[in-house]
This record gives C-alpha cells, structure tokens and sequence, in this order.
C-alpha cells in the first residue's frame, strides 16, 4: 500500500522539477492529439518539433521566429508578473485581459489626441497613461472587495466584458481614424513616430514592453526577496490570520496587488497597441491576459520562472503559428495544449506538497 | 399587454429561454459549493456541453440526445477537476481556471466544422388546460422540455437538500469537512459526485444556448453565461429557489436590452450589451450591502485524511 503523507514544507526539489516534467507531460499527450488530429500517429513528434523546436533552430523559420517570441512573451510576463503579486497573497485578480484593453484605449487615447505634432515627452506620457489606465480598471475590483468584500474573481472577470464592449464602441468611434473611410479601428501608431513603440534593437523583436517586462522581473524578484512589502504579502497568502495580527493591513495589501497587477497589465496594453498590434481595433487584444495566468502558475509565482515560462507560452504562440501553416493544424488546439500544460503542472503539484510512503515506514 | 413598446406575453417566454442556461448551471454549481468545493469551470463545461450537445443534435436530428450528451461531456469535463482538485489535492481556483481554458480550446476545435448549420429545434410542450389560459397559457405554460426540467431540478434540489439525509451529509460536508470526516462520512466521494452534477447541469445548460436559445454553433457563444451562474450562486446565498429568482431577473434584464436594441433607443448598443456585466457587478455589491453571506464554512478548503 502507498499512502500519501503531507510535507512538513514544500518540496524544493520538486518545485523545479515539476514544471519540466509538466512540459514534458504536454508535449507527450499534445503530440498524441495533434497525431490523432492529423490521422497519422507518427506525425506526433514532427508536429511537437515544429512547435517547440523549430521556431528557434530551424533556419528556416528562425529568422523570423526568434524576434517574434520576444514580441509574444514581453506582453505575457509583464501581466504574469503583475498577477504573481496577487495570486501570492491569495488575490485571485482574473480580469487582466480587461485591465490590459483599457490600458491601450488609454494609451493610445494621449497619443491620438496630440496627433500629428511631434515630441519626446509623448511616448513617456502614453505609457503613464497606459499604466493608470491598467490601475483604476483594476482598482474596481479591488475597492469593491475592501469595502463590500465582493468576490474579487467574479467582478474583475465581468469587467473583461465590459471592457471589450468600450473596445468596440471607441475602435467604431471615438478613436477611430477620421481618414479610415469610415473603417472601425483607429489610427496607425507605426505611422506616428512619436508615439510608435518602435524596436530598440533593429529585427531582435526587443521593443519597449519587453524591457519593461525584464525591468519588471528583477523589481519583483527584489520585492519578495529584499523588500519588507514583499514579505507582506507572502504572510498575507500563506496565513492570513497570522498577517492580520501582525498588523498587515489586509486593505491595504488588496489595493496593492489589484493594482500592481492592473498597472502591469495596462502598459502591457500600451505597449502592444503602440507596437506590434499599431492600432486599437475590435480584436486587437488576443487573450494575453488570461494566458499569463497560466504563466504565473507555470513559473511558480516566482519572477524567475515566470520569465523561462513566459519565454515558453510565447514558443508556443509561435510554434502554433507555424504548425498552422504547414501542417493545417487548427489554432483552437495550440489554446488546448496550453489548457493541457496547466492541468499536469497542477496534477504533479502533488509531488511538491506530499510525499509518498508505502505502509509500515 | 404591452408596456414601453414591449410585448409582455413575448418578453416573459423570451426571458424564462434567456434564463435557463444560466439556471441550470447555477444550480449544479450550488451543489457543487455546497459540498465545500468552488469549481470555476463552470463557463468551461457549459461551452464543451454546447459544442457536444450541437453536434450530436445535427446528426441524430434528434434534440434530446443532444441533452443527454451534453450532460454527460460536462460531467466528463468535470471529473478531471474532481480528480486534480480531490485526489491530487491540487488548488481549486487554478484547476477551476484550467477547465474554462481547456472547454473553450476543445470546443473551439471540435466544432469548427459545425459553424453555420442550423441545429433540429426543441419542440414545444404545451401543456393541456393551463396552456389555453389567455395570457398565462403562452407566458407560462408553452416552454419546451428543458424549461420545465430546469425548474424540477431547482425543486429538486431544493427538496433535497432541505428535506432529506443525503441532503444533510451534503451540507455537513460542506459545512465542516473535519467533523463530517469524523463521523465517517467519505468527504472526497460526496464532493466527487456533487462536482460530476455540477458538471452535467452546466453542459445541459451550456447545450440549451447551442440548440435552443440561438440555435446555432460559434466559437465561444456562452459569452461568460458561466461566470454569470457563479455571481447567482453568490446572490443566491447558496439557496436554490434564490437561484431561480436570480436567473429570471438575470434573463430579464437580457431581454430587455435586446429588445431596447431593437426598438432602436437612443443608448449605444455597447452601453446595452454591457449592462448584464455591470448589473451582476451592482447585483453582488448589494448582497454583501443588504444580505448575509453565509458561505459553506469548508467552500474551497482542500481535504486531506491525514490527521
């Protein structure tokens, strides 16, 4: 008989170990899906190579596959390392995806506004606009939650709703291009030098939002580790009484992770919108938002990790892509085989938290 | 009877439709947390219910098996979350998020060749005598089968849980899962079943969208119903009648809305389309103003036979 017997603390060992074997794990049961998918089991491990291989090592796709993982992955770890702030003292913001549209309307609002003139104060303004855009969309939540204790989840989940309605309603309106014959979507900001979040090295796919999202792993990787606020929070997560006691106000930890995580996820938005995506559009937001919490889990919460797992969600953006176009897989089933690795991360968890003992030791 | 432009004896029926999806799942979904577990899955399960429902209509022609499968995807859906969240003890919020993803993916890729058919539609049953009321006959009682099972189930449910000693153990599970423990009852095989009639109400509802209310397959129609069933869930204060009122003023403010964008009221339709979202935002608000939460004393604490 094996039984299962709680540790005393996590697991170290495991902690790292069980994201690899949970990738592992995806690339086993996906190439197994992608070969039923394809009618032919032995394509399995071409399709996994061409998604976790070949974007980075096959000279053909290399060229453009490199700096394009830049481009997916700043986005994702800039709102995944807001949201690990949160998820760590057990605040479940889920909305980023909203906070991330109403960080680009913002945004992109300063920059439309002030079109055509030119100045180098522009760009800076639109990130801080962005970023409070991202803030008080977040703060919603986070106010309702400390003042009628609403359920966080649920009431920043509904904002992504109404987000994206005020997403239609302006790319239809108030920031549409009054030279887009009457098109919705606004303005190209790659048309706009002052505003355009251009690359700062040519062709490496490193444009502002990803040296943001690096600045943003090492604040938060000094935060817990150094930071008196950052051990708040911890104690906040792992035992709320405790933290109470201790004199954390509870609030006051709310408002900082709700808006921590919006104003990350807003200038995520800014970024995108002034970057890659150039114009607020119906659709220009592309599920980031919820991705990255599949990336705070993957990376452990831990700012490290989440740049490695990041890094990897982006891989598989791109893989996707790729395995899109040559072998005719659907994209729905990249959005499965994300769904897939989050599920073996949280199944091999039980490796970190108990430990197994046969019967009798 | 017509008020403000609007039909009532077109707006009460359009309501109870737009309700029952939301109903269904909302009422598995207080099972579910009644036993102690938080599953926010909900939207997950309900689309894969929608997508399988479909396709099983389109092809026997027959609605009701669309039903009956749905609610076996759901709960099929479902039991990875009970399996992950009871056995591996894994942590409720993220499995719950997991299977919404993992749901939205699946369907999106099993029924891409299903875009744009139109699916059998649900008889009506008009019921004899009390159909032939003027007003009230068409109002109330000329619903398809679905309508009336989903009001059963929250009757059920409600008898169940009040009157009876599964109901008792259901509660005593969810209240404190320690003392129901020590009284010998088997915590993680109550929770397991809850969680797998969670899932098959949810894919029963999710179906009713895909066969009834639009009648057709897109990507991602359920458009957060889900998360809606879980905000009643809370507005309910977990009690299955209060489900019921919940999802019909729920549906009534959804109806209204579109038939203000159709009359062509001068509010934008974006304004409109939000307005289900930020009612359930005020909607919660108030309960936690004017209510008193009374939330299963073991909602969303994981189990673990150790001690």
């Amino acid at each position: 008989m094996i039984r299962l017997e709680k540790r005393r603390g996590i697991s170290k060992l495991w902690t790292t170990l069980t994201p690899v074997l949970a990738v592992f794990l995806t690339m086993l049961f996906g190439g197994l899906m992608f070969g039923l998918l394809l009618g032919d089991l032995s394509s399995a491990f071409g399709a996994i190579k061409l998604i976790f291989w070949d974007p980075l090592f096959d000279e053909n796709f290399a060229s453009y596959a490199r700096p394009q993982l830049l481009v997916k992955a700043g986005p994702i770890i800039l709102i995944a390392i807001g949201l690990s702030i949160g998820f760590k003292a057990g605040i479940w913001n889920i909305g980023a995806e909203g906070q991330y549209i109403l960080g680009a309307i913002f945004g992109a609002s300063v920059a439309l506004s002030l079109f055509p003139r030119e100045s180098i104060f522009i760009f800076p303004t639109m990130i801080l606009a962005g970023a409070f855009g991202g803030f008080i969309w977040a703060l919603i939540p986070a106010v309702l939650k400390v003042y009628f204790k609403t359920n966080e989840i649920l009431v920043s989940l509904m904002l992504v709703y109404v987000a994206e309605n005020i997403l239609a309603s302006v790319s239809q309106g108030l920031l549409r291009n009054p030279d887009g014959m009457g098109f919705p979507g606004s303005r190209n900001l790659k048309d706009y030098p002052s505003a355009h979040n251009s690359e700062i090295i040519t062709n490496s796919g490193m444009h502002w939002g990803v040296l943001t999202a690096f600045l943003s792993v090492i604040l938060a990787y000094f935060l817990f580790l150094k930071h008196q606020k950052g051990y708040e929070i911890k104690i906040t997560g792992e035992a709320p009484k405790a933290a109470y006691f201790a004199g954390i106000n509870p609030s006051k930890t709310i408002i900082f992770c709700m808006g921590m995580s919006g104003l990350l996820a807003g200038m995520a938005g800014l970024f995108e919108v002034a970057g890659p995506a150039g114009q607020i559009t119906i659709s220009f937001n592309s599920g980031y938002g919820f991705t990255a919490i599949i990336v705070a889990f993957l990376g452990r919460l831990n700012p490290l990790g989440i740049l490695m797992a990041g890094l990897l969600m982006a891989l598989t953006y791109i893989g996707g892509e790729i395995a899109q176009l040559m072998l005719g897989l659907p994209g729905a089933s990249i959005q499965l085989l994300q769904g897939m690795l989050l599920f073996f991360l949280l199944a091999t968890d039980i490796f970190t938290n108990y430990s197994f003992k046969t019967r009798g030791s | 009877m017509v008020m403000f432009g609007i039909d009532l004896v077109l707006l009460i029926p359009a309501l109870m439709i737009s309700a029952t999806p939301v109903l269904l799942a909302a009422i598995g979904e207080a099972v579910v947390e009644k036993s102690g577990v938080l599953n926010l899955g909900v939207e997950g399960m309900m689309i894969t219910g929608a997508v399988i429902g479909f396709i099983i209509a389109v092809n026997t022609q027959i609605p009701i098996y669309g039903f009956i499968c749905a609610a076996f995807a759901g709960a099929l859906l479902s039991v990875i979350f009970a399996i992950l969240t009871q056995y591996m003890m894994s942590n409720q919020v993220a499995t719950g998020l997991g299977l919404t993803m993992v749901g939205l993916g699946l369907s999106a890729l099993i029924g891409k060749p299903y875009e744009g058919i139109k699916s059998p539609t649900l008889t009506k049953l008009e019921i004899p005598i009390l159909s032939d009321i003027p007003i009230l006959g068409p109002m109330i009682f000329s619903h398809d089968a679905i309508v009336y099972f989903s009001i059963f189930i929250i009757a059920s449910v409600a008898f169940i849980i009040k009157k009876t000693r599964i109901g008792l153990i259901l509660r005593a599970v969810g209240e404190n899962q320690d003392a129901a423990h020590a009284l010998g009852y088997k915590v993680i095989r109550i929770r397991f079943i809850a969680i797998m009639f969670g899932g098959a109400t949810a894919g029963i509802g999710g179906a009713y969208i895909s066969l009834a209310r639009v009648p057709q397959w897109t990507e991602g129609m359920t458009a957060g119903a889900g998360w809606i069933a879980l905000a009643l869930v809370v507005f309910a204060s977990w009690k299955p009648w209060r489900v019921l009122v919940g999802a019909y003023l729920f549906g009534g403010i959804t109806v209204l809305q579109l038939n203000l964008q159709a009359i062509g009221v001068a509010i934008p339709v974006e304004i409109l389309s939000m307005s289900p979202y930020l009612v359930t935002i005020v909607v919660l608000v108030g309960i936690s103003l004017f209510g008193h939460q009374t939330a299963p004393g073991s909602l969303a604490r994981p189990f673990h036979a150790s001690q």
